[in-house]
């Protein structure tokens, strides 16, 4: 028997990316809820509660995409021309919020233009993303080796969306990790905004799943027929169940239930996905095994994949221990 | 804007902005990665405060350095796709993989004890934290490892093979990732980050020196930055020299361009020392030439026969001024840097290091000249190898994107915008942090040991340190 290392790694891309979706997620909703927060000692808060962490996060974004590169190099190929905008947008937002973190401390005068770029920088990534995955879903044509559409067909309303869609998420993951980490005031005010987004996350899942079968005929196969209809049974029942359990997180003003509420929404919004996907790489045009490197390479990178990704893990975990309990205003070297 | 120019024009120039940007961040952060280890590591062993003090003053620029590192080198892992997708399907096989090791290697890592670096000695404890300063610098120097494989693998590529899709595949990964140049490009690339470092970290004592802010803490990067450009300056020389014969087996034409040769010598090539190379009438004008020298140093013989340009097609030559020109400027300073070295051992000998102003004003001159070599560097390597991307397989024009060029177009006019903006406020910061050294106190100057006691009055005199 062979190992199908194509199939092991769409699923560690996939692992790379869910981990980037949901770790950058609630970072990225933070910089997005800056504008709602007036106190300069409460943006404070917010900001010294992810900055030992986001650069962390942010690294399984380019393990995405370099892992997209390495494993299935023609799907990196299409995928990256198709979404030219909302990338180069997504990266400039990167841009401006990641240096933020360090720009916002070394300065008063101009202190609020950094703030504004934290604020506007996550809103334009996250919206991006949630772009980048609605055009995903559409679907991208593909002739020979290359991209074969134009250069707006990722701009539709569904990929608006999916965008505002997935922003709404980040704001919801961002405003559980606040509950989490802050106390008085803030946490209060955080716990509004959860129960809020955590709605319209919910909504906006809700939106998604019933207009995504009707973008192509094989979401519709996959989802109300045998034997895959009984994940579209498992899902929504899933979904129920975080539903539930950010339902007593707010009333309890539990932060990691509120945490874990949209970080498992996401999860599963994550596998319905993938189960609408399998087995393309690229939405109806190439498949995981159209798209793979050679045998040689998808190997001798899992070798290192194997050993390093659980090293990995476990130095993240113990970066998060170091920093775990609440957070105050004063903390940092600044 | 750029209407005039062609989709490949414009993604080459946006690679170029964006690569060059980014090389600034990554050469600094990781000489300094190293040198607050060492800080680091001198503070336990000694107890000494100033070494602490030192730790601090430096980390916040590097947090500074590191970000913008780390925000434009997101830009760059994306840029593969979006810009030179066709370079992309077909190097990907290989390239990909060791990208891949860079990232699980060194940009985790790095990322992962950033945090404890910068915000955590209070939570873990000193030795804790050293071991998180150590993954800090260890991860920088992994990321160079790998990057450096990938640039010379694209140099001159080793251990593929060619499949039916025209995709380079890997037939022998020991030797594509130990492609022949990257043993000599690593060596020169680390060693010019380190010689960096020196000089910026040898002009912010420098400059505290002349201001005689804090005596003591000055003296002491000054003392350490000059140690490391004195000792490692003639031997990053030795090694670029070494560099150089590997590119002359390797990558002749480069060469060519680097020396201006568009003539072949049968007998024996000068050396142009300056010139203005006509590329469309293929000769040097107005050159300085010593003649034969150029045999010797390449060859290590007089009458060694050198090939020039005129042995290959117009279409497969490099744009020789820039690579001439830059190649000059960063041997120049190379040689400038060995004699700041100099100078300071000289100083050193003389009991006169802290007090020679002269010394200090050109060590605060020299500050970002090491930025410069190595941005030269880049261009000379970079444009030398031109046409292609992947040497002597697959030209640059080959390896575009099929992105029309109003769109790479916009997406380069608004890199140049934001990276302005963004690196600029963020260098003033730097400046602005690395003219804040905080004075010493009374109890730390006289808790001082006696040999820099001369400190106290503002001019520290001697070897100390």
């Amino acid at each position: 028997m062979t190992i199908d290392l194509p199939f092991i790694w769409a699923g560690l891309i996939a692992f790379a990316v869910m981990a980037y979706v949901v770790l950058d997620g609630f970072d990225l909703g933070i910089g997005i809820l800056f504008p709602f927060f007036r106190k300069k000692e409460d943006k404070d808060v917010m900001m010294n509660s992810v900055a030992p962490v986001w650069d962390g996060n942010e690294t399984w974004l380019v393990l995405g995409g370099g892992g997209l590169l390495a494993a299935f190099p023609l799907a990196y190929a299409v995928i990256l021309p198709a979404l030219y905008a909302p990338i180069i947008a997504m990266l400039l937002g990167l841009v401006f919020r990641g240096v933020a973190f360090e720009y916002r401390w070394r300065t008063h005068r101009g202190q609020w233009f950094w703030n504004l770029a934290f604020a506007a920088g996550s809103l334009v990534a996250a919206l991006s993303q949630g772009i980048v995955l609605g055009t995903l879903v559409q679907g991208i044509p593909v002739e020979g080796r290359a991209y074969a559409g134009g250069w707006w067909d990722w701009a539709t309303p569904f990929s608006f969306m999916t965008g505002i869609a997935v922003a709404a998420g980040y704001v919801f993951l961002g405003a559980g990790w606040l509950v989490w980490k802050t106390e008085g005031a803030l946490q209060s005010k955080a716990l509004r905004i959860a129960r809020n987004s955590g709605l319209a996350t919910v909504v906006a899942m809700g939106i998604f799943s019933l207009w995504s079968p009707f973008k192509h005929p094989e979401y519709m196969e996959r989802w109300f027929g045998w034997p895959t209809v009984i994940f579209s049974l498992i899902v929504p029942l899933g979904v129920l169940c975080f539903i539930w359990l950010g339902y007593t997180g707010y009333k309890r003003c539990d932060g990691p239930k509120l945490f874990f509420s949209a970080l498992g929404l996401f999860v599963l919004g994550y596998v319905g996905i993938g189960i609408s996907f399998y087995p393309y790489m690229v939405p109806h045009s190439l498949t995981i095994w159209d798209a793979a490197a050679p045998d040689d390479s998808l190997s001798f990178l899992l070798a290192g994949a194997v050993v390093l990704i659980p090293i990995i893990l476990i130095y993240t975990a113990y970066a998060y221990w170091v920093f775990r309990g609440k957070v105050r205003a004063s903390e940092g070297y600044h | 804007m750029f209407d005039s120019f062609s989709a490949e024009h414009l993604a080459r120039a946006q690679f170029a902005f964006t690569v060059s940007f980014h090389i600034i961040f990554p050469a600094f952060s990781i000489g300094l990665a190293s040198y607050l280890a060492v800080l680091e590591g001198l503070w336990l062993k000694t107890k000494d405060e100033v070494y602490l003090e030192l730790f601090n003053f430096w980390k916040a620029i590097f947090a500074v350095a590191f970000g913008m590192g780390v925000v434009s080198g997101i830009v760059m892992s994306y840029e593969f796709g979006t810009n030179w997708s066709v370079f992309s399907d077909k190097a990907g096989p290989i390239i990909g993989p060791l990208m891949g090791y860079e990232v699980l290697s060194a940009f985790f890592l790095e990322a992962g004890f950033l945090g404890v670096m910068l915000f955590g000695l209070k939570r873990v404890g000193p030795k804790l934290h050293f071991l998180a300063t150590l993954m800090v610098a260890v991860g920088t120097l992994f990321s160079a490892f790998w990057i450096l494989s990938v640039n010379s693998w694209m140099q001159t590529p080793a251990g593929y093979g060619i499949n039916d899709q025209g995709q380079f595949v890997p037939t022998d990964w020991w030797a594509a990732i130990f492609n022949p140049s990257f043993p000599y490009r690593l060596v020169h690339m680390v060693l010019a980050a380190y010689l960096t470092t020196s000089l910026v970290v040898g002009a912010v004592g420098a400059w505290h020196l002349l201001r005689k802010t804090a005596p003591r803490r000055a003296s002491k990067m000054f003392s350490m930055a000059m140690w490391m450009a004195a000792l490692v300056a003639p031997i990053q020389i030795l090694a670029g020299d070494q560099h150089g014969l590997n590119t002359l087996e390797h990558q002749p034409v480069k060469v060519m361009a680097m020396e201006g040769h568009f003539e072949s010598h049968p007998d024996g090539a000068p050396l142009i020392l300056f010139g203005l190379p006509d590329q469309d009438e293929q000769t040097v004008d107005y050159a300085l030439e010593i003649p034969k020298l150029s045999s010797l140093i390449l060859k290590h013989d007089l009458n060694a026969p050198l090939q020039g340009l005129d042995t290959v097609p117009r279409d497969k030559q490099p744009p020789v001024a820039i690579v001439f020109w830059s190649f000059r400027v960063m041997v120049a300073i190379g040689f400038a840097i060995l004699g700041l070295g100099l100078w300071s051992l000289y100083a050193r000998w003389r009991k006169q290091l802290y007090d020679s102003p002269w010394l200090l004003r050109a060590a605060v001159v020299m500050g970002p000249s090491g930025f410069i070599a190595v941005l030269a560097g880049w261009v000379t390597t970079e444009v030398g190898r031109q046409p292609y991307t992947i040497y002597g397989l697959l030209e640059t024009s080959q390896s575009l994107s099929p992105v029309a060029a109003p769109a790479v177009s916009a997406s380069l006019t608004a890199f140049i915008i934001v990276y302005f903006t963004v690196f600029s406020a963020g260098v003033f910061y730097i400046f602005r942090l690395m003219d804040k050294l905080p004075r010493e106190t009374d109890d730390e100057i006289a808790d001082a040991p006696i040999r820099t006691a001369t400190g106290l009055t503002g001019t520290p005199k001697g070897g100390a340190a």
